[in-house]
């Protein structure tokens, strides 16, 4: 049995139906992150959770206990907000003890507990100051040692890092990492941002308009994303996405990428894709990762299914340790992720080459992976 | 002619010379306005200096001639209050302050637990009760003191029951304590609002990580949020202080004799028809019966105008 179940979970506003039947379940030890746009629900089913807003219907349990009506304090969960919310008119040490001095913890042993909280977090010297004296990594580090020294059950996160600047939250990012991977926690977290949810997840569910698009390790939802929208959700560069058709030739399947004033290009379908699911003439979309679409060179070597195609370079972007290359196929953009020192020039005709084993087929209708 | 012609130059400006007749208009006039305002102020206060044959001889703006404290000793605990037994306006004064201090606090504290409850726990309907509570804000007085009478009539004959059954009243039927029911009902819905704005832009967060933490109602009302609401207190408190302290209707209405407040007893020494006008005397008394409120915006004041700004502006 999992150590957090959600299901069936919906929470309506009025008539606003916010989350519509969530099932989730997350392993002790394993860290979740819900990730999908603003206002997808993510962080109504974190306060959900958190026991913060109420639950129209579905359940929500804790190593096997039905959580759903009891209040937050009780639930044995610690939860990071976005702003901290650390209290002002406190020391960063009351910060920490406040929830045990609601416990009413002795203070010998509340003391002991933040003691051994800012050596882990390394904020032993700031224990005296107001949250006002401190810069914002400083804040961060210590709302996480609020959480931790309750040592709760479930550690709850919410966009805990949109607040810094690019390169704190790049450490801030291995920090949690590492913390995890001390302490074992068990931690769902929410991020709009989908290199977090990458970097961090064990399990990552993407949601959308209150409905989850598909739960799985980083890898799945990176290389057999579910549907449309997590192919083009995640990654950076986006997936490129390509309108096609299929045909039969010599009795393989293909797919054909038409092209204005060229060739089209005809590529065998994608390894992972049914066969028996692509109809003649039926119309697909091609998806490859910008990282799958290269030089004829330096495609990867180990690639069992490659195809080759000539195209016009538009742009090009260096941005030190790639060079994304921007090309135009059948009406769309196509990004390449190439090498720093690749040979491009805007404006020539170049050799570019697809590999198939990562690329990916959705039906156009359905917006599904076939 | 090239365009670069056409385009007329900005004059070039002499900044220090303009901005000294400005600064020179702008202090001149201040200082105007300063005068017109301590005019009153600086005239009381030699009055109240003057022994009385200098007042009704002499120059209103003459400094004394031969300064005396006589009128302030007289009026603080010898001068004759309309019909009343008692000396001075010093037991009226104590009434006012009686009467003020638990009316501000009551009043006040109250005032942020609506705040509270009508930004951080919302219920059904909280618009509602604060518009409610909105328009006692904009009720004329007058329209409410019959009502009123009668409840304090009801409250009163209460207390006579208590004290044919316990021999105390408890307070019921109290000028004081009336007055005080009185200025703590009609307070609420100026303070209501004061920190309802206030708590309308308090981080909702910090509620929720209390939550979390195992805080109830009134621990993060009392840790959380009070602590955290200076400004809105100082200027909660000055302005209740002041209305309290100045008002006359309710005091002239529902106290009488020796329980009245300050301004009520101010008001019967200087209205006297009898004898002569002893304006030194009245002077000095209106300078006690105003000092409070002075002290209240002297220390606090700079509060005042920061607290009343603040959430106007983030950050």
């Amino acid at each position: 049995m999992a150590f957090l179940e959600i299901s069936g979970l919906r929470k309506r506003f009025g008539a606003l139906e916010i989350l519509k039947g969530i099932d989730l379940t997350l392993d002790k030890g394993g860290f979740l992150v819900l990730v999908g746009p603003s206002g997808c629900g993510k962080s109504t089913l974190l306060n959900t959770i958190a026991g913060l807003e109420s639950i129209s219907s579905g359940d929500i349990r804790i190593d096997g206990h039905t959580i759903n009506d009891l209040h937050p304090s009780k639930r044995d969960i610690a939860m990071v907000f976005q702003s901290y919310a650390l209290y002002p008119n406190m020391s960063v040490a009351q910060n920490i003890a406040f929830g045990m001095e609601m416990r009413g913890v002795p203070k010998p042993q509340r003391d002991k507990a933040v003691a051994d909280v800012a050596k882990t977090l390394k904020i032993e010297h700031l224990l005296s100051r107001r949250p006002s004296q401190l810069s914002g990594g400083q804040r961060q580090r210590v709302a996480m040692g609020r959480a931790l020294v309750r040592q709760p059950r479930v550690f709850l996160f919410d966009e805990p890092l949109s607040n810094l600047d690019a390169k704190l939250r790049v450490d801030m990012r291995v920090e949690i990492k590492r913390l995890h991977q001390q302490t074992g926690a068990t931690i769902v977290y929410v991020t709009h941002d989908q290199i977090e949810a990458m970097t961090l997840a064990t399990r990552i569910a993407v949601l959308k308009d209150g409905e989850l698009q598909q739960v799985g390790t980083p890898n799945e939802i990176y290389n057999a994303p579910a549907n449309l929208f997590v192919a083009d959700f995640m990654g950076s560069p986006a997936m490129n996405l390509l309108e096609g058709r299929v045909a039969r030739a010599n009795g393989a399947t293909k797919v054909v990428l038409e092209r204005k004033d060229h060739e089209p290009i005809v590529i065998a379908a994608p390894p992972c894709a049914d066969p028996s699911k692509l109809a003649e003439g039926g119309k697909v979309i091609f998806g490859i990762r910008p990282e799958a679409v290269n030089d004829r060179e330096s495609i990867d070597r180990n690639a069992k299914s490659v195809a080759t195609f000539n195209a016009n370079v538009e742009i090009v972007e260096p941005a030190g340790s790639d060079t994304f290359v921007v090309t135009h196929i059948a009406g769309k953009e196509v990004t390449a992720r190439m090498r720093a020192d690749a040979d491009v020039r805007v404006g020539e005709s170049h050799a570019f080459a697809f590999n198939l084993d990562k690329a990916v087929l959705f039906d156009p209708q359905t917006t599904r992976r076939i | 002619m090239s365009a670069a012609d056409l385009v007329v130059s900005a004059p070039v400006r002499e900044p220090a010379r303009h901005s000294a007749t400005t600064r020179f208009v702008i202090y001149g006039l201040l200082v105007v306005f300063a005068l017109i305002y301590i005019v009153p102020l600086v005239v009381m206060v030699m009055t109240s200096l003057k022994p009385l044959d200098e007042v009704t001889g002499g120059n209103m703006f003459a400094l004394p001639h031969h300064p005396t404290f006589d009128p302030w000793v007289q009026a603080w605990g010898e001068a004759r209050i309309g019909v009343s037994e008692t000396a001075g306006i010093k037991g009226y004064f104590w009434n006012s302050i009686k009467m003020v201090v638990p009316a501000v606090f009551i009043s006040t504290l109250l005032g942020a637990l609506n705040g509270y409850v009508l930004t951080k726990w919302r219920f059904p309907g909280h618009k509602l009760v604060f518009g409610m509570m909105l328009f006692a804000c904009f009720i004329p007085f007058q329209s409410v003191i019959i009502p009123m009478a009668v409840i304090l009539g009801e409250l009163g004959a209460f207390g006579n029951r208590l004290i044919d059954l316990t021999g105390m009243s408890f307070g019921f039927g109290n000028p004081t304590v009336n007055l005080v029911i009185v200025h703590v009902i009609y307070g609420l819905g100026f303070t209501t609002l004061f920190f309802r704005n206030y708590y309308e832009v308090f981080p909702t967060e910090l509620i929720k990580a209390a939550m979390i933490d195992g805080a109830g109602f009134f621990q993060i009302f009392r840790r959380i949020l009070l602590p955290n609401s200076a400004p809105i207190f100082i200027v909660t408190v000055i302005y209740q202080f002041t209305n309290i302290w100045n008002d006359f209707l309710f005091g002239s209405t529902f106290a009488a004799g020796d329980q009245s407040p300050m301004t009520v007893a101010l008001n019967n020494l200087v209205n006297t028809s009898t004898g002569i006008v002893e304006y030194n005397v009245n002077m000095a008394a209106a300078i006690i019966a105003a000092a409070p409120t002075l002290l209240v915006y002297i220390v606090a004041g700079r509060y005042f105008v920061r607290g009343l700004m603040a959430g106007a502006v983030k950050g």
